[in-house]
């Protein structure tokens, strides 16, 4: 699925780029997003700096959905522009984030 | 003019990146003196006039017991034990450094105890050598004057140590304590210099998360260090190198889920204790050395010559 394509209530896509997002996956650990996620994931969380997008990026993740309506810094979108990352907030938590996604990724 | 200052943490850093990949073995002096637990105190200052040195080990079975310093001959010329076998008067409770330790365990453990020399043992805890800061120096000084040799004739680029002629890519980065803003400098340019040369992405992903795990382990846990990259055609080598505070427990901390992070860390979505036996995991070689109160060595080595598309479903 496109990030143009990805929509659900409370979503908004805040900078859109180009890879398909194929699967998603639910983290604050960084750590644990470094051992698990999968290329092509989009990682939902709640750490909204830099070293998450540095994560994504490692891992070859698609998006990053930040939950709780977090602010986004314009550091963290720079870096998502220049790895190529989607970048998402949504005002949910990271549990009604991850359903909303599921469903609308028809998992 | 007046003299720059360059602040204390940037020197030391800077002597750590000279101090590289030797280690304590190849600085120590081999040609050691040692005296065992029956000689006199009037023997031992006899050996340190006649070669001009101011401490001796005492041995059992070449095993380190003590230490005589010229210190302890004064007091045994003031109290009149030079007769004494050194066993009564000799210092116990002696800290050996091992052969096999980098070189800057060695450099911490002059900064942080009050010894002037340190006897070095072997893995059978064997007396094999003494090392001092005359040691140290000379070593770090035969270093620059080969870095500099060789920026002479390469037009100022710093070249990794000698045998290493298939060298594709070297660079060491410095981290900071607590400096996250700087943590993922090394991964990335690890990544680009692997992904403009073909690697397969998924050796890519291994090497780079191995990387990031490293320099986040310096950050977050180490009083600061150096982490340093080296790429040949057959693989990329990571090595992480800092200042203390060392692992007590090397084992504990290899065991997923421990960690000694505090709140602060764990609030950057780190110290989740999976940082080791991730890289041990996502290295085809793995290698950790800690002494506490000098330093922990990390090394990981991913092969970039394996058929990974095909057998990686276990990494």
């Amino acid at each position: 699925m496109k990030a143009s394509e990805l929509k659900f209530p409370g979503l908004e896509c805040i900078r859109p780029s180009e890879p398909e997002i194929s699967g998603g996956y639910t983290s604050d650990l960084l750590s644990d997003v470094m051992a698990n996620l999968k290329e092509g994931d989009a990682l939902i969380t709640i750490q909204a700096h830099k070293n998450t997008i540095a994560v994504a990026a490692l891992m070859g993740a698609s998006a990053v959905i930040f939950c709780h309506g977090r602010v986004v810094s314009p550091d963290v979108l720079e870096a998502a522009a220049k790895e190529n990352i989607s970048v998402f907030v949504s005002t949910g938590n990271q549990f009604n984030t991850t359903c909303a996604f599921a469903k609308a990724l028809g998992e | 003019m007046s003299p720059v200052q360059q602040p204390e943490e940037d020197i030391s850093l800077r002597i750590q990146e000279l101090a590289g990949n030797l280690k304590i073995r190849d600085v120590m002096t081999r040609h050691v003196f040692a005296v065992t637990r029956t000689c006199t105190m009037r023997d031992v200052q006899t050996i340190m006039k006649n070669n001009a040195i101011s401490g001796i080990p005492v041995v059992d079975s070449n095993h380190v017991v003590g230490m005589v310093s010229v210190h302890d001959i004064m007091s045994a010329f003031e109290q009149d034990w030079m007769a004494d076998a050194v066993a009564d008067h000799m210092t116990t409770g002696v800290r050996t450094l091992s052969e096999e330790q980098p070189l800057s365990f060695a450099m911490s453990a002059f900064s942080k105890f009050p010894y002037r020399r340190f006897p070095v043992v072997n893995r059978k805890n064997e007396l094999v050598g003494m090392v001092t800061l005359r040691n140290i120096n000379v070593a770090l000084i035969q270093e620059l004057s080969r870095q500099l040799a060789t920026m002479e004739t390469e037009g100022g680029r710093v070249t990794p140590p000698a045998s290493s002629d298939s060298c594709i890519f070297y660079r060491t980065y410095r981290l900071a304590r607590y400096d996250f803003e700087s943590g993922g400098k090394a991964s990335a340019e690890l990544r680009e210099q692997l992904r403009v040369r073909g690697v397969a992405p998924k050796t890519i992903r291994r090497a780079a998360v191995a990387c990031y795990e490293l320099e986040i382990n310096i950050i977050a846990h180490s009083h600061g260090g150096t982490l340093t990259l080296y790429i040949d055609r057959d693989c990329v080598r990571i090595t992480a190198n800092d200042f203390g505070p060392g692992i007590p427990d090397v084992e504990q901390a290899m065991t997923e889920g421990y960690s000694t992070a505090n709140d602060w860390i764990r609030s950057q979505g780190f110290g989740a204790g999976m940082g080791l036996p991730n890289t041990k995991r996502l290295s085809d070689e793995f290698a950790i050395q800690s002494g506490v109160d000098m330093g922990t060595m990390i090394k990981s080595i991913v092969n970039l010559n394996t058929s990974e598309e095909l057998s990686d479903e276990s990494k």
